[in-house]
């Protein structure tokens, strides 16, 4: 059984409805009884860094996720889920989960595209991903395919051997990040076509060994 | 660097798509569902629904049309047309729209964009907008004007100071519908949609006129738009989706070309 956790992030439903489409069972849960005995983890999300936090705590699921995450079981971050597993958030000036070492920056007001273009902020539309470090769960995916993005915010790992994949935007931010059982994506694989689908289907068989 | 979205749009009323396709043979045109997979499988960016089911009651199918295309394509898709309150907003949004889209209820009262972005995110509000060219005028200095109705009300409210106020209010997107072009498949109109679009910072998606590929490509370049929506040039088969895409790929458009 794989869990996806409620945290009134919302998107919820997006996620499990593509599990679901992939033929896994999922529940959508903030029971830590039903979290620590899942199989795996769907961290999604959406909304602001600050309210995720806050109700991660109030729900004692910062210190389920981490149990689960030091066991070695499978964890996969979606869009804010992944932002507050870094260590700290620019927005609403937020302490986050802190396993990946590093922080989450706002995109600065002037951003600008290689040829001067003014760049909309958020985020939102369909980008490529350039994968620096091959995983078990990109095996399928092309140099061409793109992703579906909708972020004011980027991640920011300190540590480079975090890095699974970066993104262009105005400045080139972590879209990809994982080592050992956590994987991590600033992109919804839910809304993201067949690319998308594949990464979430190798996560729901995957067994946190992030050696390609 | 993003793509540039290319959006089919679908009129959807009591449960059935209001213009057929011709792209499949084997295709029930009249459902929605089945059309929003087409286009999926095909390489639209996104889909756009209006629903134009005149009647209130039987807006209970346009829900369950949402509920059913959520389970079938893994792309964003928004509904618009007849959304009144938050409320209305929730159940589409629940229901697996990705966005919600409010025009002439925007216009009666503007309260809608900000209640809806507090309660769901600016991301998730789409303002669509009807605009007609009136001239430069007393209270419309831009020289375009707002209408509902079908184009039938002239509202008296500047095209470009509701395009600004709206993002003020916590529009994650506009839709700019031109309805001076809407209908013609002579092209977007350019002038409008290049001001729009340079004068928000939240992106613009042009609706109306597109008739074949070059119309595209001169609406996300002279008309800075990003991103197209199309209905008929698609609908009828005159062109399929990776047709446009390669048009416009050719020409140095960046657009999704692997899906």
């Amino acid at each position: 059984m794989i869990a996806i956790i409620d945290y009134d992030a919302g998107n919820l439903t997006s996620v499990a409805r593509a599990v679901s489409h992939l033929g896994f069972s999922c529940t959508v849960t903030n029971d830590l009884k039903a979290i620590q005995r899942s199989e795996r983890i769907i961290f999604p999300g959406v909304g602001a860094a600050g309210s995720a936090m806050a109700s991660l705590r109030r729900l004692d699921l910062d210190r389920c996720l981490k149990d689960a995450f030091e066991e070695g079981k499978p964890v996969l971050g979606i869009c804010v889920g992944t932002q507050v597993i870094l260590e700290h958030s620019e927005e609403n000036n937020t302490t986050c989960l802190g396993f990946i070492p590093g922080t989450v920056r706002a995109f600065p007001g002037d951003l600008r595209s290689c040829n001067g273009e003014r760049l909309k902020i958020p985020h939102m539309g369909w980008n490529r991903v350039r994968i620096v470090r091959a995983h078990p769960l990109l095996t399928d995916i092309r140099e061409t395919d793109e992703f579906y993005f909708v972020h004011g915010y980027f991640p920011n790992p300190r540590d480079p051997d975090w890095v699974v994949g970066l993104t262009d935007y105005g400045l080139t931010f972590a879209s990809v990040m994982g080592r050992r059982n956590l994987f991590a994506t600033q992109f919804h694989p839910e809304k993201s076509g067949r690319p998308g689908l594949s990464i979430l289907r190798r996560f729901c068989r995957w067994d946190g060994n992030h050696k390609a | 660097m993003l793509s540039k979205r290319i959006i089919p749009c679908l009129d959807v009323r009591d449960g059935k798509t209001t213009k057929g396709i011709r792209f499949k043979e084997n295709v029930d045109i009249g459902d929605p569902v089945e059309m929003a997979r087409l286009y999926y499988e095909a390489g639209a960016d996104e889909i756009v629904f209006y629903d134009i089911t005149a009647s209130h009651e039987k807006r209970g199918i346009m829900i369950e049309v949402v509920r059913r295309v959520a389970k079938t394509i893994f792309i964003p898709f928004s509904v618009g047309g007849g959304l009144r309150s938050v409320e209305d907003m929730r159940a589409v949004l629940l229901a697996g729209a990705e966005k919600v889209s409010v025009n002439s209820a925007a216009v009666r009262d503007p309260s809608i964009i900000s209640k809806g972005a507090k309660a769901f995110g600016n991301q998730c509000i789409v303002l669509g907008m009807d605009v007609k060219h009136v001239g430069v005028k007393a209270g419309i200095p831009s020289g375009y004007e707002i209408v509902i109705n079908g184009g039938r009300s002239y509202m008296g409210i500047d095209a470009l100071q509701w395009a600004k106020e709206a993002e003020a209010l916590g529009a994650g997107e506009i839709c700019l519908n031109a309805i001076d072009a809407d209908g013609t498949r002579e092209g977007y109109e350019l002038n409008l949609t290049a001001m729009i679009s340079e004068n928000v910072g939240i992106p613009v998606i042009a609706s109306g006129g597109a008739g074949k590929p070059e119309h595209l490509y001169d609406v996300l370049t002279k008309g800075k738009a990003d991103a197209a929506l199309i209905a008929s040039m698609v609908h009828y088969g005159t062109y399929t989706l990776p047709q446009i895409k390669e048009y416009l790929g050719d020409r140095g458009i960046k657009v999704r070309k692997t899906w």
